[in-house]
């Protein structure tokens, strides 16, 4: 995260200081143009977002899938909705894996919601710890034991109490600002190149540090986009194993966590009910397997999520079954 | 003379959030200690209707039944928290034993009441669980903040003392219940 921040100063730094300030270094009206603009639009998701994501995916509020339960089971027609007999009872074991886990982090209880989807996922969402929601796929419901519903539940939940959700909204909001220093210096690079050449002229009069720094920020800028999103996915990924790891001081259980990783990476085919927006979210990727077949650097630096391998080995780790590298 | 009013202030902000981070733990320290008592409560409130739907079924476990009933009276009406903690750990015992004795009633299985209720009182024994589990874990993050240096010099000073952690005071309790699913009645 230090990382990413320093990366985000410097292309500041020098879009300040080469672009507007003309060669000398001015207040930072640009870096702090950028952050404004990414800050608004990731800061007003940080706000409604949540409501926005969990209609996206169609999720259903547990209450309400409860009461479609009863009021079938009391009406004469059952033909209209066949229930599985122990849909409710997995519908009532989901909402009280919820409050024991919340019990157990000493937080508030978030609002359970569940997603007509056969693709075992989860996710998590809210800014904070009182407006939280946890969504489950119905896929997930059918697939995993109690214990292990305990392990996944517990890992979102660890999402909320680390506050993950505004550190990935802060994460964006950089994203997005390193995104626009780089649209606007391009732009100015192709445009600019008469009116550039007299400032270039000016600054070479200047130290000849001034244009070794422009050259390295020239070559940041051009590759900023992409060496933003990879710092991103490396903050969300290691995030992700820290969900793993609150999860298990959770549970004091992580052998349950790792089933329920196997099982989810045994049965999953993309989640289609959760889009792109929301992946880093959820406890696997819901993009598919088709980034996690593609071995190699560049398929790892740019997913949301670890390797599913890696996090069941350490989990394994915790629980003893595995030898670590202490 | 700046340079020692400067340091001066930095200690008292220091020592100030200190004391509130404290209190801050300490408060909920207490809270966890409530929110256990929160599940008991509930537990004593949905064993009447466990018994209650079973009872038309196992008639022959009359003797488990009874015992269940007959902890959960001592349980509500114990003295004072050694004795509640004993008596609690009686009922969980016998809850234990009814919940192994119903796996030999097919018709139990299958009814959902039952399984709607033993979904409850599984869960309610988690809650408890947990509430004792974040009681420790809060409490030993309190006893933390107070016993590491430099908080440790001042933390007696300011009128804190450790937090007990829950345990289990009755011997007995560490031993594994014994279950008898044989059909002898």
């Amino acid at each position: 995260m230090a990382v990413f921040v320093a990366f985000f100063l410097f292309l500041g730094y020098g879009f300040d200081r080469f672009y507007v300030g003309d060669g000398d270094f001015v207040f930072p009206f640009g870096t702090f143009a950028a952050l404004g603009v990414g800050g608004v639009s990731a800061f007003s998701s940080y706000y409604s977002g949540d409501r926005a994501v969990l209609l996206s995916t169609g999720a259903i509020p547990i209450e309400r899938a409860l009461g479609a339960l009863a009021a079938a089971a009391n009406s004469p027609d059952a033909s209209a909705l066949l229930v599985p007999e122990d849909d409710a009872l997995k519908l009532r074991q989901l909402d009280n894996v919820v409050e024991e886990m919340s019990i157990a982090a000493g937080l508030p209880k978030p609002k359970v919601y569940i997603i007509p989807d056969s693709d075992p996922n989860a996710f998590a969402t809210g800014r904070d710890a009182e407006h939280a929601s946890i969504a489950v796929t119905r896929g997930l419901l059918d697939t995993v034991t109690r214990e292990e519903l305990q392990g996944v539940v517990a890992h979102e939940l660890s999402h909320v109490r680390n506050l993950d959700i505004r550190l990935m909204t802060v994460t964006a909001a950089m994203v997005g600002a390193i995104a626009l220093i780089s649209d606007w210096t391009s732009r100015g690079l192709w445009q600019g190149s008469s009116g550039g050449g007299s400032r270039r002229g000016r600054s070479k009069d200047k130290n000849g540090a001034a244009i070794v720094l422009l050259v390295i920020w020239i070559v940041a800028i051009l590759l900023a986009p992409l060496v933003g999103q990879m710092l991103a996915m490396l903050v969300s990924r290691r995030r992700e194993y820290l969900a793993d790891a609150s999860g298990a001081e959770l549970t004091r259980n992580p052998l349950a966590l790792a089933r329920a990783l196997e099982k989810i990476d045994q049965a999953h085919a993309p989640t289609h009910s959760i889009k792109r927006g929301t992946a880093h979210l959820c406890i696997a990727d819901p993009l598919g397997k088709v980034i996690g077949l593609r071995q190699g650097g560049v398929a790892d630096l740019l997913a949301s999520h670890p390797p599913m391998a890696n996090r069941i080995t350490a989990l394994r780790q915790m629980g003893f079954l595995e030898l670590g590298h202490e | 003379m700046w340079i020692l009013l400067g340091v001066i202030a930095v200690l008292v902000f220091w020592g100030v959030a200190l004391y509130n981070r404290l209190i801050g733990l300490r408060n909920q320290v207490l809270n966890g200690w409530r929110q256990i008592d929160v599940q008991l409560k509930r537990r004593h409130d949905l064993i009447p209707n466990l018994v209650n739907t079973v009872r038309g079924a196992m008639e022959f476990e009359r003797d488990t039944l009874t015992q269940v009933m007959e902890a959960r009276a001592r349980a509500v009406s114990a003295a004072g928290p050694a004795d509640a903690a004993r008596k609690e750990g009686e009922l969980s015992q016998a809850l234990g034993r009814l919940f192994a004795v119903a796996e030999n009633y097919p018709a139990l299985r299958a009814n959902d009441n039952v399984k709607m209720l033993q979904e409850e009182l599984t869960s309610t024994e988690n809650k408890v669980g947990f509430a004792r589990q974040f009681y420790n874990d809060i409490s030993t993050n309190f006893n933390t903040a107070q016993q590491t240096f430099p908080s440790n010099v001042f933390a007696s000073m300011l009128g804190f003392k450790p937090a007990e952690l829950f345990e289990i005071t009755d011997a007995t309790e560490r031993q594994v219940p014994s279950v008898d699913l044989s059909m002898r009645k």
